[in-house]
């Protein structure tokens, strides 16, 4: 692969191949394709050097139709790539999920027009798709199971997260902003035609991490992003909280940081049970969750940390967050004014509140898809 | 018969007094042979030829415990500019740095001589930098081109006289471009002015490189401003400054802004000031199981709960660092890491 010529393709026949080392591939245009992702296995179970499977750092580099096994770090990840193409692959750590699987199972960061199109990724202990810091994004059609985060997307914009579905890991799907970092105020991202169900697995991130604060049984977390327009998804069997939109509440200095959410769209979403088996042991999230509503867990929540100057003042509109959702669905939201003063009840639970008219954020084009 | 053989001596004495193969610089491909390159009267005693400079760095990159030794080569009538002294200097197209990887048979008598590993280059091509390996044969005459790397299983007696095993990696040339690649490009790592900032025992006699690289003209001028790395391995200077000097030359080149591993907002590079981003109660990003369980890079303190420290000891390859060219563990720095978090205060 270090010898490959720009523009060629590389085809990987059927078989197991086994790898003492990571793989690296750094020449523009190339095309690696597989047999399928049950055909042709890349397995590093025996990896002794590398901190990854597989390391992409060119451009327009498309993968395809193959499987990254055991990898001792992350399986597959990809660096400053302008175009990268992953269609039909699986990511997996194959004992389960447990803390000493590699962080992410797909990780394109710091790259542009990402594609992750019909993948599958089992076992991370932190994401199993993840795509940080990063701009212009589709991932739709692929398979999240027994990851710490099915799907999580972090500090990035314009992405469109489609035709997913996200079951049986700790969160489904992570729309995340964090700070301190060289791309931050993640915004324009939309959620819609996914299944994030019965995300049930155990929390099994070592400590330390950010998702290491998911509880189990969360369908969809949006911290600190802006613009985000949630819809037609189907969230179900979420034992915690079908859908939370959260701040980031570690204290920060960074000035540049926006800790809150805002311009949240939230519409005709499908909401199955959830809150049945809150997972109050990790974090604080499903904690204070649980306390607030006195054991009443909604389908949506929102933490309704504002600004000081716009809970005095109010929001402007654009970044109200915005629900149109059907009756039977429940919400919980806390007004930080009233909890601080401690006058009357801080609960607010009347989503006609939040009713409003929907903007729909732009889809994404990757030229050439 | 005796003809041909003083001809044929006297096209020897040509090609070597012609020196250095620019031409195999500049070309596109790299050749198989490292002799090829004439950077060495005699390749395998590493005897280089006049114009090309043996140099060493104040504050050197770990690598499995092995030796280094470094050259710097700039074409006749050109030389490298200073730019700052946080820069490497800016080398004439042409120019090449070579760096051959060894180890002793023995740390404790030099006389039984060396085990040669690899022959890094550096070369200055139209385009930039390009980045290669030559990996020592069993006897140890010739090196030959490595693109995809190559695994040694090496041994030697150390200091202590134990036997000491690595499974020593050459890089491929990809794993190269992790380390020396800045905003993209490959870049040289160590000699910037700063770095060179030492006295070092030529054959003429000892001087500073500096000014030995001004005197043979390699280099156009240099400054010295601001802050200066030390010889981490100095335990006569403050340990703030080792420690620095050691992260910055062994982490920086990644954990910096323009570096590989600019996406962590951990920078280790010397000129970094803001606690945050030097690690200080920085949570990880995307570290995964290479936190260890641990909440933070650094906690002033308690070195037992850092991760940068974790990651030093670490072997495994999902959680150590450097991510590429470690197989072992760095004792000493360690050890003295441990005492600078230690001793940080909150």
């Amino acid at each position: 692969m270090i010898l490959i010529n720009e523009g060629d393709t590389l085809i990987i026949e059927s078989g197991y191949y086994d790898f003492e080392d990571g793989l690296s591939l750094d020449v523009d245009g190339v095309t690696v394709v597989g047999r399928g992702m049950g055909e042709t296995i890349l397995d590093f179970k025996n990896q002794q050097s590398g901190a990854q499977g597989f390391l992409v750092t060119s451009d327009g580099v498309t993968l395809k139709d193959f499987a990254i096994l055991d990898a001792k770090g992350d399986a597959l990840k990809v660096i400053g790539a302008k175009g990268i193409s992953m269609i039909n692959l699986r990511t997996e750590w194959t004992g389960g999920p447990k803390s000493t699987n590699g962080a992410y199972g797909f990780y394109p960061v710091e790259s542009e027009d990402v594609l992750i199109d019909g993948c599958v990724a089992i076992g991370a202990s932190d994401a199993g798709i993840y795509v940080g810091q990063s701009k212009n994004i589709i991932v739709r059609n692929s398979i999240a199971q027994y990851n710490v985060a099915g799907i999580e997307i972090e500090n990035s914009y314009y992405a469109d997260v489609y035709d997913n579905l996200a079951s049986h890991n700790t969160g489904g799907i992570l729309i995340f902003d964090l700070p301190d970092l060289p791309q931050q105020g993640g915004h324009h991202i939309r959620v819609f035609d996914n299944k994030s169900i019965n995300n049930d697995t155990d929390n099994f991130a070592p400590e330390g991490n950010i998702v290491g604060e998911v509880p189990r049984g969360t369908g969809i977390i949006i911290m600190a992003n802006s613009d985000v327009e949630v819809f037609n998804n189907l969230m179900s069997g979420n034992g915690t909280v079908n859908l939370s939109i959260v701040s980031y509440s570690d204290e920060t200095d960074d000035p540049n940081y926006y800790p809150h959410p805002r311009g949240i769209q939230v519409h005709n979403n499908t909401y199955g049970p959830s809150g049945f088996d809150p997972d109050v042991g990790t974090g604080d999230l499903a904690k204070a969750l649980f306390e607030i509503s006195d054991g009443n867990m909604p389908d949506i929540f929102w933490d309704g940390v504002v600004p000081m100057s716009q809970m005095l003042f109010g929001q402007p509109k654009d970044e109200k967050l915005v629900m149109v959702e059907g009756e039977e669905v429940s919400f919980l939201t806390i007004s930080p004014i009233k909890y601080m003063l401690g006058i009357s009840s801080p609960i607010r639970t009347d989503k006609n509140e939040f009713k409003g008219v929907i903007n729909p954020l732009e889809p994404i084009n990757i030229e050439g898809i | 018969m005796k003809k041909i053989f003083s001809s044929l001596l006297v096209l020897y004495m040509c090609t070597n007094l012609h020196g250095v193969n620019n031409d195999l610089i500049l070309s596109d491909t790299f050749p198989n042979k490292l002799s090829e390159f004439n950077f060495f009267i005699d390749t395998s005693a590493q005897v280089p030829h006049d114009k090309v400079v043996p140099y060493e760095l104040i504050s050197t990159l770990f690598s499995d415990y092995s030796y280094k030794q470094r050259w710097v080569y700039v074409p006749t009538n050109q030389k490298a500019s200073y730019y700052n002294e946080r820069s490497v200097f800016n080398f004439p197209i042409g120019s090449a740095l070579i760096k051959t990887f060894y180890y002793p048979i023995d740390e404790r008598d030099p006389s039984q001589g060396m085990n040669l590993l690899e022959t890094r280059l550096l070369l200055r091509k139209e385009n930039g930098w390009e980045a290669v390996s030559y990996a020592w044969n069993d006897e140890q005459n010739e090196a030959y081109k490595k693109i995809a790397g190559k695994t040694i299983n090496v041994s030697w007696t150390n200091f202590l006289g134990e036997e000491e095993d690595v499974r020593y990696r050459v890089p491929n040339v990809n794993q190269c471009k992790e380390c020396h690649a800045s905003d993209d490009k490959i870049t040289p790592i160590g000699p910037k002015a700063r770095n060179i900032n030492k006295d070092f025992k030529y054959e003429e006699g000892e001087f500073n490189q500096l000014d030995y690289w001004m005197t043979k003209q390699i280099i156009d001028s240099y400054q010295l401003e601001l802050v200066s790395p030390v010889d981490w391995s100095d335990e006569s200077q403050n340990i703030n400054d080792r420690v620095r000097s050691y992260l910055d030359v062994n982490c920086g080149h990644c954990h910096s802004p323009t570096g590989n591993a600019n996406s962590t907002g951990l920078y280790l590079h010397l000129d970094e000031t803001r606690d945050i981003h030097l690690g200080i109660y920085k949570k990880p990003v995307a570290t995964g199981r290479g936190s260890g369980g641990l909440k933070y890079s650094i906690v002033p303190g308690k070195p037992e709960e850092s991760i940068l420290l974790h990651r030093m000891i670490s072997l495994d390859p999902g959680v150590m660092m450097p991510e590429s060219g470690r197989a072992l563990s760095h004792q000493e720095a360690v050890e003295m890491v441990r005492e600078w978090i230690l001793l940080l205060k909150e």
